[in-house]
């Protein structure tokens, strides 16, 4: 062993060097961390230990015409949970259990939120009453990653009365996800699945707010965390509704629930749409946050069918209102004038083709003029009207006035409207080539019976141009510019015979003189259309009951169209329920002067 | 100087060892501060109370005499293996980043301590005692067949538990006291040419390179023969063997090896300890940000945030400037411990002191190296800061010693410090 002091000192020389360098090695990896590249790490540290949470906006009101709200907002909560991953959250929401009820439906549906997107809190339970919510708070030591946030909640303060038209709001699923992605929307946010609610969903929609909170490497938040400002979430734009709600609400308590029933009403001029309703209507407030499964099936059961809405989707023969597209193709011809009689007046049956062609009054109508067979309803006299068209002509212009179409009214679920609309080719493809003959065509279509189904309201649409200058217009719900549709060939004194020969619907010896209202002129056109089934209860026949009319009736302010499928009943007591609808509206709505004017 | 009366104490060793400790105590109370209860919580009463016995355990060692220590060497060191075969036969038992390793000797369920803790004085002691009987320094590979066999049998053994980390710190202790026994530095080369080799081995051009650069040394220097020839043997083997070796690695620490090259390869396993901790150490910036409030440890994102990784918490603080201060203090206690050693009365004791500096250089360069990723993950703790009562009461034991030396030494401890 050399230990010769030279040596030593030589040697603690090199060993104080190598010291020194490694350090200043060391301390120069420090700098380089933390001077250098501070910037990249400080940025890294604040993503470890900032979440944005997002909060929901609140969507915009919907208010009717007068401002009263159809949709608006109330304060709700939220329970979420940021979860690590799969495991932590399964095991959270078991743990969860024992504190709060928890489905097995909201356990799966967390679970696939999460899979859908992990970077946002997981939501547990959208709409969290007031007392889960005070629980949770109590056990809030326990669930350190547990996120409980204001969320507003949509509510319909007249419930069932507007489920025919407003739709509902609901979380987003998948495949709506992967389409809406380009606009910004992201995984469980709310948005409108149906009726107006979808319509308008962009426009209604709130801008998310952002809550940052501060959690720990294990996803726990620290309570009054060291976070960010929060951005405050915006309150989406107004809608303003041409909706009456005054009406709407009384629609329900006329139909209420007990009747399978369609019925709108609707500014003739303008295609503003007063009031709509399907009855039995369904409550919209049941549908946010996740419709109940007992009340769904409920729905689902019930013969009535509450799902299928009467107005916009259900399609049915219009029966004899159809008589008053019969009489515009006739007219617009100058096939006959209102004067004009049938070869062979009413006696109740009508022989064509081998067959016999009842007139629905027995005893006949014996000689009418078109007044007489509107306003009696008199089928022989349209049966020849329609033998003098000719099914080529019919087609035509039921294809010109729109039947084989949609009345286009903003709403997504609006079904379209059926009629033939070539020449041979609908029936052949329906029956083969040798499976009909036009002359029945002829007489069926005539009558508004055969291949026709219209919504009630395409039906509406058509009515709303009788009502005015023949311009159709487009049924609207949002407040806006009048949209026009085509405008059908008829002179203004034309259409308004027509429209007194509706009065006379409901005058003495019409089909719906019953109905008649004190004070107004009421116009219109009952309609009673086969089904061909019979009451289960007593064996009658049943009917598509249909009412299309207008008050008052030289200048009508309002369209109401109602329908009531599978009754025993026939037109002119549907009518019944139409004119108390229009005597609704305008005595309300309406200055009495105007309407003693007309009396 | 007549040992054991009169002792002069060496209060620039002893303040600078009290400094760091202050230092690093107050890091673990710091490291214990989080927004949810962690281990770490308590930790800092422990591990005050494992100072205070090792201050007085270094009382107690300072009042020893260097020769009493060196009659007590051969014991403790058989001791030593004793307590490191006893953990092969299954007393072990892991922890912390060494979780997969076993080093804690564990007898029914309580573990008593980690014996490679005391396996690095006391090979220190034995390494001291074996090459101090050397009257000329050894110049080839089989004059030192006996301190191979001092270090080499714990470093085996402990290799056997898996703890990478502290053969490593062996390693380092071993070429250290050669270097220190006045070992020429071509002799050392060739001790460590079959390892560089090893690590070489995966590269064909670069080993070829270094071949060829240790073909020239062996004809530069030329040792015996059939030493260089046995040497180049091995060293060719071994540059085969690498691959191989590498296959029927463990994966874990297929992993850390891996991930010291690329922390970003597997973020969330492997290499999340060393990607938070630089995150914790790069968000310092100059000054930190602030005791007790960084928010990596406060939020349990920085892991091991009181034992292998404190250092950390330094970083992310108390900033650069605090990392400074923290290196400058070990700074001094190293270059004050290479003055002893410089200054012993004897071999032996030099030895054992610059065996010591060797073994906490080690442990500072590793694990200050690994929090900043210029060094692989292993199980090193960090001296006098890192949670442990077995490291903290050896770090002290040292301190005696070394202050025993000191006192024993030439000229006494004073004198000014001498870069």
């Amino acid at each position: 062993m050399s230990f010769h002091p030279n040596d030593v000192l030589r040697r603690g020389r090199i060993a104080s060097l190598l010291v020194c360098g490694v350090l200043v090695f060391l301390l120069s990896a420090f700098f380089r961390a933390q001077i250098l590249k501070n910037e990249q790490y400080s940025l890294q540290s604040e993503e470890n230990r900032l979440r944005q949470i997002p909060t929901a906006a609140p969507r915009g009101k919907i208010l009717d015409r007068n401002g009263k709200p159809i949709a608006e907002n109330v304060v709700g909560y939220s329970v979420a949970l940021l979860a690590q991953n799969e495991d932590t959250l399964r095991t959270t929401l078991t743990k969860l259990r024992s504190v709060v009820q928890l489905t097995s439906k909201q356990f799966e549906d967390a679970v696939n939120r999460f899979r859908r997107d992990r970077n946002r809190p997981t939501v547990i339970i959208q709409d969290a009453s007031f007392d889960v919510v005070s629980v949770l708070e109590e056990h809030h030591q326990d669930f350190p990653s547990l996120l409980i946030q204001s969320a507003p909640k949509r509510i319909y303060p007249d419930g069932q009365a507007v489920g025919g038209f407003i739709g509902y709001i609901s979380e987003i699923n998948q495949g709506e996800l992967a389409e809406m992605a380009k606009d910004g929307y992201k995984a469980g946010q709310l948005i409108g699945k149906a009726g107006l609610e979808k319509q308008y969903e962009k426009d209604l929609r709130g801008r998310e707010g952002v809550q940052f909170v501060e959690v720990d490497a294990h996803n726990r938040i620290v309570p009054n965390g060291r976070a960010r400002e929060d951005v405050t979430p915006a309150e989406g734009p107004t809608l303003q509704t041409n909706i009456d709600l005054d009406l709407q609400e009384y629609m329900h308590t006329l139909f209420a629930d007990t009747i399978e029933a369609g019925a709108i009403a609707m500014v003739p001029q303008t295609g503003e749409v007063l009031a709509m309703y399907s009855s039995p209507a369904v409550d919209p407030n049941r549908w946010v946050g996740g419709v109940p499964a007992a009340y769904f099936d409920s729905l689902l059961k019930d013969p009535r069918k509450p799902l299928y809405n009467k107005v916009l989707q259900s399609k049915q023969p219009p029966g004899s209102t159809f008589k008053l597209a019969t009489s515009v193709m006739a007219l617009q011809d100058s096939l006959i004038t209102f004067e004009t009689h049938m070869p062979q007046a009413c006696s109740g049956y009508y022989y064509f083709g081998n067959r016999t062609w009842h007139c629905w009054k027995k005893e006949g109508h014996g000689n009418v003029n078109l007044f007489g067979a509107i306003a009696q309803s008199c089928d022989v006299y349209f049966y020849q009207l329609g033998q003098k068209l000719t099914l080529t002509r019919i087609v035509a212009g039921g294809v010109g006035l729109n039947f084989d179409k949609r009345s286009g009214i903003d709403l997504p679920e609006e079904s379209k409207s059926e009629f033939p609309n070539a020449l041979p080719d609908y029936f052949n493809k329906k029956y083969g080539a040798r499976g009909w003959t036009p002359g029945e065509k002829e007489l069926n279509l005539a009558i508004g019976q055969g291949e026709n189904s219209q919504t009630i309201l395409n039906m509406a649409k058509f009515y709303s141009a009788l009502a005015t200058d023949g311009t159709e217009p487009v049924p609207m719900i949002r407040k806006g510019e009048p949209k026009k549709g085509a405008k059908m060939a008829l002179a203004p004194d034309q259409l308004a015979l027509l429209r007194k020969a509706m009065a006379g619907v409901l005058q003495a010896g019409g089909t719906a003189a019953a109905s008649a209202i004190k004070g107004i002129a009421v116009a219109g056109k009952t309609g009673t259309a086969q089904t061909l089934r019979f009451s289960k209860t007593n064996g009658k026949p049943l009917y598509w009951a249909w009412f299309a009319g207008m008050a008052p009736a030289d200048a009508p302010k309002i369209v109401v169209v109602v329908m009531f499928p599978d009754v025993e009943f026939e037109g002119s007591t549907a009518a019944g329920f139409a004119t108390k609808i229009i005597e609704r509206y305008l005595h309300t709505k309406v200055d009495d002067a105007s309407i003693e004017r007309t009396g | 100087m007549k040992a054991g009366r009169r002792i002069n104490v060496d209060l620039p060793l002893i303040f600078a060892a009290l400094a760091i400790t202050i230092f690093g105590l107050s890091i673990v109370f710091s490291a214990g501060q989080t927004d949810f209860r962690s281990p770490a919580t308590g930790a800092w009463k422990a591990q005050m109370i494992w100072a205070v016995v090792g201050i007085g355990g270094a009382f107690a060692v300072s009042r020893a005499s260097v020769r009493l220590i060196e009659w007590l060497t051969v014991p403790a060191y058989l001791f030593t293996l004793a307590l490191l075969l006893a953990l092969l036969v299954g007393l072990g038992s892991g922890a912390g980043t060494a979780t997969s390793t076993a080093g804690w000797l564990t007898i029914a369920g309580h573990r008593l301590g980690q014996p490679s803790e005391l396996a690095k004085l006391t090979v220190v002691l034995m390494l001291a005692r074996v090459l101090a009987q050397n009257r000329i320094a050894p110049r080839s590979i089989t004059e030192l067949w006996k301190p191979m066999i001092v270090a080499g049998a714990p470093f085996l053994l402990i290799v056997a538990q898996g703890d990478l980390g502290t053969s490593i710190v062996f390693a380092g202790i071993f070429f250290a006291m050669l270097f220190w026994a006045g070992v020429p530095w071509q002799v050392l080369v060739m001790i460590a040419a079959p390892v560089i080799s090893l690590i070489l081995g995966f590269d064909p051009m670069i080993w070829g390179a270094f071949f060829l650069l240790f073909l020239a040394l062996l004809l530069w220097y030329k040792p015996y023969l059939w030493e260089a020839l046995l040497v180049t043997a091995i060293v060719v083997v071994t540059g085969v063997a690498g691959p191989l070796l590498w296959e029927h690695m463990p994966t874990y620490r297929q992993n850390r090896l891996k991930v010291f090259l690329d922390p970003s390869v597997d973020p969330r396993g492997s290499g999340y300890h060393v990607i938070q901790s630089i995150t914790a150490i790069g968000s310092g910036g100059w000054f930190g940000a602030g005791y007790l409030h960084g928010p990596q440890k406060r939020l349990a994102f920085l892991p091991e945030q009181y034992t292998d990784f404190i250092f950390a918490v330094v970083g992310e603080e108390l900033g650069f400037i605090g990392v400074m201060i923290a290196l400058a203090l070990f700074l001094f206690l190293f270059l004050r411990v290479i003055r002893i050693a410089e200054r012993a009365n004897d071999s032996f004791s030099s030895l054992v002191a610059f065996g010591l500096l060797a073994s906490w250089f080690s442990h500072v360069l590793e694990n200050v190296g690994m929090t900043v990723s210029v060094m692989p993950v292993t199980g090193i703790p960090l001296p006098f800061f890192s949670y442990g009562g077995s490291f903290m009461l050896a770090c002290w034991l040292s301190v005696g010693i070394l202050a025993r030396i000191s006192s024993e030494g030439r000229g006494g401890p004073a004198g000014p410090l001498r870069v």
